[in-house]
């Protein structure tokens, strides 16, 4: 490669002028006003994702109340702790024990409990996981590392339509010291799925 | 419709490509992709995200499958700005500097809309998925139709989409919970698993 090579610009990818080509003429029509991308993308970049999902997990570990409450309406439970809005209108929480295990997919496309675990990773929202969750989920978990004992029962949920879903993991063994605040540092995105036991 | 977005249970596929670290968007044209999205789905009339995503329903099967995440949602929004009257056709060819795909009409000609009717079911009833294979959108995923299962949760009224996609009218119905056994689903012996699907009142039939 010369130098010269180095310093030419890529050109824009197909994908890439088909963005720019849709987001000029909406601007130039005023269809979305200056600076759209920073706003809907802002928070979700910022404020939003598992770590507040992780909250809500560890005030339910130490406050059995709060976890009734999160059980019965996860969506009023949830705003207690400031978390709401898109995607997350109607939720419900769904608790890991002992004995079963809960995991959460979207078959049709990519549902996803944004207020409480930001946007979706990729593999959530591609075809292997979305085909094969509902199907052979004692399999596919074992495969992304959530090797279970079988004599846990396994609920998979479709959240395709309204109610958006968070699994309460188990609180694991060994965190009688820790504080609220330490207990959510222990939640993981992929426990809040249900992809993984902590 | 019995698009290739309704992929319950489809075989085939190979393992759950995890990216670790994964970053919130992968290239600066994602970003935009979602932005532009919320400006058209926010702009267009009779919008509702029912809309929304039966244009990506809507997506030539192999393009769906080929193409990553937010080039679904970007195929949906220059759909819905041309059928919205926002941007035309060549309007987009031409900026993009090539064929701009879009996805496909939709294919329901005249949406069904359910008579007014209260809750049908109560937790612990059991109940038929309906055979449905309507044209237009839906979320009834293909893989519970004509399945047995009983209602666990029945949680009060939501608008049906399969209206919403096609109508200005709002219908609102009651949706449930329903459990299915995955024996019932798949008929190959597993035990120890349910799947849960949440399933509008008109989906469904008693026993």
């Amino acid at each position: 490669m010369t130098d010269d090579d180095h310093h030419r610009p890529v050109p824009p990818s197909p994908i890439e002028r088909r963005v720019t080509a849709l987001e000029q003429l909406l601007t130039e029509r005023g269809y979305v006003p200056e600076g759209f991308v920073d706003e809907f993308n802002r928070a979700y970049e910022n404020d939003i994702g598992p770590m507040n999902g992780a909250k809500v997990v560890a005030r339910a570990w130490v406050d059995p109340e709060y976890k009734t409450r999160l059980l019965e309406d996860g969506t009023a439970a949830i705003a207690e702790l400031g978390f709401g809005g898109p995607e997350g209108h109607y939720m419900r929480v769904v608790e890991n024990t002992a004995g079963v295990h809960n995991v959460v997919v979207c078959t049709l496309c990519s549902c996803y409990p944004w207020p409480v675990l930001g946007l979706p990773p990729n593999w959530y929202k591609d075809a292997p996981y979305r085909a094969r969750m509902v199907r052979e989920p004692r399999a596919l978990l074992a495969e992304m590392g959530c090797s279970l004992d079988g004599e846990i029962e396994i609920r998979v949920w479709d959240s395709s339509a309204e109610a958006r879903y968070l699994v309460l993991p188990e609180r694991p063994a060994g965190t009688d010291d820790l504080s609220e605040g330490e207990l959510a540092t222990v939640v993981t995105r992929d426990a809040m799925i249900g992809v993984a036991r902590l | 419709m019995d698009g290739i977005h309704d992929l319950g249970g489809r075989q085939g596929f190979g393992p759950v490509v995890i990216e670790h670290d994964e970053p919130v968007f992968h290239a600066p044209w994602e970003r935009v992709a979602r932005a532009v999205t919320f400006g058209v789905v926010g702009t267009v009339p009779n919008a509702s995200t029912s809309l929304f995503r039966h244009a990506i329903e809507r997506m030539e099967p192999t393009h769906y499958l080929s193409s990553p995440y937010y080039e679904h949602w970007l195929t949906a929004a220059a759909t819905l700005a041309v059928e919205g009257g926002l941007v035309t056709r060549e309007e987009l060819d031409q900026r993009a500097g090539g064929p701009f795909p879009l996805s496909s009409p939709t294919r329901e000609e005249e949406v069904e809309i359910p008579p007014a009717h209260g809750a049908r079911f109560r937790v612990g009833g059991r109940v038929r998925v309906r055979n449905l294979h309507r044209p237009g959108h839906t979320r009834c995923p293909g893989y519970v139709g004509g399945k047995v299962g009983v209602v666990t949760r029945v949680d009060g009224e939501w608008n049906i989409p399969d209206v919403e996609a096609h109508s200005p009218a709002r219908v609102p119905e009651t949706l449930y919970s329903v459990r299915f056994d995955a024996d019932e689903l798949w008929g190959d012996g597993q035990g120890g698993v349910t799947v849960n699907v949440d399933l509008w009142d008109s989906y469904l039939e008693p026993l």
